[in-house]
């Protein structure tokens, strides 16, 4: 699944992010000193793998007040980097936030611990249609902590009404020039096939031929396919139109209201960040508290404030304040949502094959 | 005397180690590795069995992979070629300058080092882009000269910035700037080593300055010359930062495939028959440069 940053000033610390495997210092960074026993036996820490920007201000300092429990948080920038890292074992993390795809690609490499839900009981929070997903029936191994949605992200005075179909981005050279698209294999053929009338998964070899063909012939239109970068250069005017996350727009349409995301008729992919243990924790009772202590509502609206992601949390959006709530950019409407899917990790063959076509795709 | 022999080849023993154990260590058992993982195949999601297959290379020899692979040579060898002509006088300049402006000359050849690459290249970016500094200050000539026509009755068109980013041009033009210290460098330290008298000699014998360069500098500095075009195009070709950020669409290099096949893609096994195959093509293209100059050197005789 493609890689985004949440990041606040963006541009430079982006760049970092490529080279972000320097960015995370492992878990066992400065903690020669040992944490005091808890109640529960366990040693009063926590290591959290996550991305960046991704708690409330406060919200590891409340955990800590709490409960005693010290959060060591690492950042990653990728999901490939947070796979990568617990491929060969876990080297101590406590609590990772992988996104769906992911959560799939763990369970069956056999990388999740499963979770003991009796500990969650704020589980209740999570909205109706969070709590049996595909990519984990009965939430057995993931607790949900945002969603996102793939659209469109432009800027108002240079594009004429709403552009809400992927053709503009894939099938026009109306905006010649101006269109940026993520540079990610599944996510350009997965859309490609959402624009096509076809679902996102199980798209036939014949369609994917046949997408390669609508992007080479697109690609004199295209000014760049971003990695993941697409809000900033929107903000900056480098480009007019882009496929991007909405919760990485409503982070710049704060800053230009020019800026305005759709989410295109044809539908889209929804991704969910999700709370997982992964196999070996040391600590799991403590991270079964830090992923009950997220969900509850209170808790959960310090970081979604702060985050500005759309929460899959029914006691955290109660709190939150309408600016946030009635966002069109995050809570896109729900007639657009019914046609969106969640990505799914349809094994090792096809992502290779999808890469392949991106390579073709480039070098012709 | 013997003594002392035996004395110093422990001393080398004592000194040598410590650099081959790395070398060992951190550089051969890691490229082993990879190219044990180019005969493998992924057997699971997180396993590689590495049986001896060549379909990796199979795979990689097709028309797609090496075209992409040509590309990049073709990338390096212009980058390397505008070093070249780029360098060539910059190195004569702090050759032939006085001692004191020389020491601050290579100061400035080296202070890019004392910055990271990606710092760097995001500095070029901002130089570079639609709304950036070349076409904020050409925005900015084009508008004053645009209120002097005006003043005349001819006003000019509205400015249209140029596309300096996001293309090939600006890949090389990245490429020429993170890679021309190492082409100044060696040629440097080639014409630094150059006898003056050979010069004057040259002149005083009715050559012209022309002849002299050619004649006398050129081949003289060859040795700097060649060290300089394989500091510039090895890590040209696998260049991997510059065609990500400051490429477009038809900016795809090798390095950049490699890099998806380790992440996204999930393929080491073929990562790392690319990687190999990238090694290979170099390697036998130093050795037919070294063949071309032996045989040339011979003819000469």
């Amino acid at each position: 699944m493609a890689r985004r940053r949440k990041a606040t000033r963006r541009s430079l610390l982006a760049g970092l992010g490529a080279a972000a495997a320097g960015l995370s210092f492992g878990p066992l960074a400065g903690c020669a000193a040992k944490a005091p026993t808890g109640a529960n036996g366990e040693e009063q820490k926590l290591n959290l793998y996550n991305w960046d920007t991704y708690t409330g201000k406060t919200t590891l300092a409340d955990f800590k007040a709490a409960t005693g429990v010290e959060v060591n948080m690492s950042l990653f920038a990728t999901n490939d980097e947070l796979f990568s890292k617990l491929k060969a074992g876990n080297p101590g993390f406590d609590v990772i936030v992988p996104s769906n795809e992911y959560v799939t690609r763990m369970r069956i490499a056999n990388m999740l611990m499963p979770l003991d839900l009796a500990k969650i009981p704020n589980r209740i929070n999570i909205l109706p249609g969070f709590q049996n997903p595909d990519f984990d029936p009965g939430r057995r191994f993931s607790m949900p902590y945002t969603w996102l949605v793939l659209g469109i992200g432009y800027r108002r005075s240079k594009i004429q009404g709403v552009p809400d179909s992927w053709k503009w981005l894939m099938d026009s050279d109306r905006y010649k020039g101006r269109i940026g698209l993520f540079s990610e294999a599944d996510d350009l053929i997965e859309l490609a096939g959402k624009y096509l009338g076809h679902s996102v998964h199980d798209i036939p070899p014949e369609m994917i031929a046949q997408i390669a063909q609508m992007y080479i012939r697109q690609k004199p239109n295209i000014k760049i396919f971003h990695n993941d970068e697409g809000q900033d250069l929107l903000l900056s005017g480098d480009i007019d139109i882009v496929m991007e996350y909405n919760g990485d727009i409503a982070q710049v349409m704060l800053e230009d209201p020019d800026l305005d995301f759709v989410v295109p008729r044809e539908g889209s992919i929804i991704n969910s960040d999700c709370l997982c243990i992964p196999k070996g924790a040391p600590r799991p009772d403590n991270a079964h508290q830090f992923i009950n202590f997220l969900l509850d509502g209170r808790n959960g609206a310090e970081i979604y404030k702060t985050i500005r992601y759309p929460t899959p949390n029914a006691a955290a959006l109660a709190l939150m304040p309408q600016s946030y709530r009635e966002n069109r950019a995050i809570f896109p409407p729900p007639e657009a949502m019914a046609r969106c899917e969640y990505a799914r990790f349809e094994g090792l063959a096809r992502a290779q094959l999808y890469d392949e076509t991106l390579t073709r795709i480039f070098a012709s | 005397m013997e003594e002392n022999w035996k004395r110093a080849k422990a001393v080398f023993a004592a000194m040598a180690g410590p650099p081959v154990f790395w070398l060992a260590a951190f550089f051969l058992v890691p490229l082993g590795i990879i190219w044990a993982y180019s005969f493998g195949e992924n057997s699971s999601l997180t396993e590689i069995a590495i049986n001896g297959t060549f379909a990796n290379y199979v795979h990689a020899i097709q028309p797609l992979y090496l075209g992409i692979i040509v590309k990049s040579f073709w990338f390096a060898a212009l980058t390397t070629a505008l070093c070249l002509v780029v360098g060539f006088p910059v190195a004569i300049a702090i050759t032939f300058a006085p001692e004191k402006t020389k020491a601050w000359l290579l100061l400035l050849i080296m202070l890019p080092f004392w910055t990271n690459l990606l710092i760097r290249t995001y500095a070029l970016m901002a130089v570079l882009r639609t709304e950036g500094y070349i076409n904020f200050a050409l925005a900015f000539l084009w508008n004053s000269l645009g209120h002097l026509t005006a003043a005349f009755g001819h006003p000019l068109a509205a400015f249209t910035p140029l596309e300096l980013l996001h293309n090939n041009f600006a890949v090389v033009f990245g490429l020429v700037y993170v890679q021309l210290p190492f082409m100044v460098l060696p040629l440097y330290a080639a014409l630094d080593r150059l006898d003056r008298s050979l010069l004057e000699a040259s002149l005083d014998l009715g050559a012209g300055h022309f002849t002299t360069f050619r004649r006398v500098v050129i081949p003289l500095a060859t040795p700097g010359i060649i060290s300089g075009i394989i500091v510039t195009l090895i890590p040209s070709v696998g260049a991997y930062l510059t065609p990500d950020l400051l490429g477009g669409p038809e900016s795809l290099m090798i390095a950049n495939v490699i890099e998806r096949q380790f992440k996204t893609a999930n393929n080491w096994p073929f990562g790392s028959a690319l990687s190999f195959l990238l090694m290979y093509m170099t390697f036998i293209a130093i050795a037919v440069q070294a063949m071309v100059a032996r045989n040339r050197r011979g003819a000469a005789r």
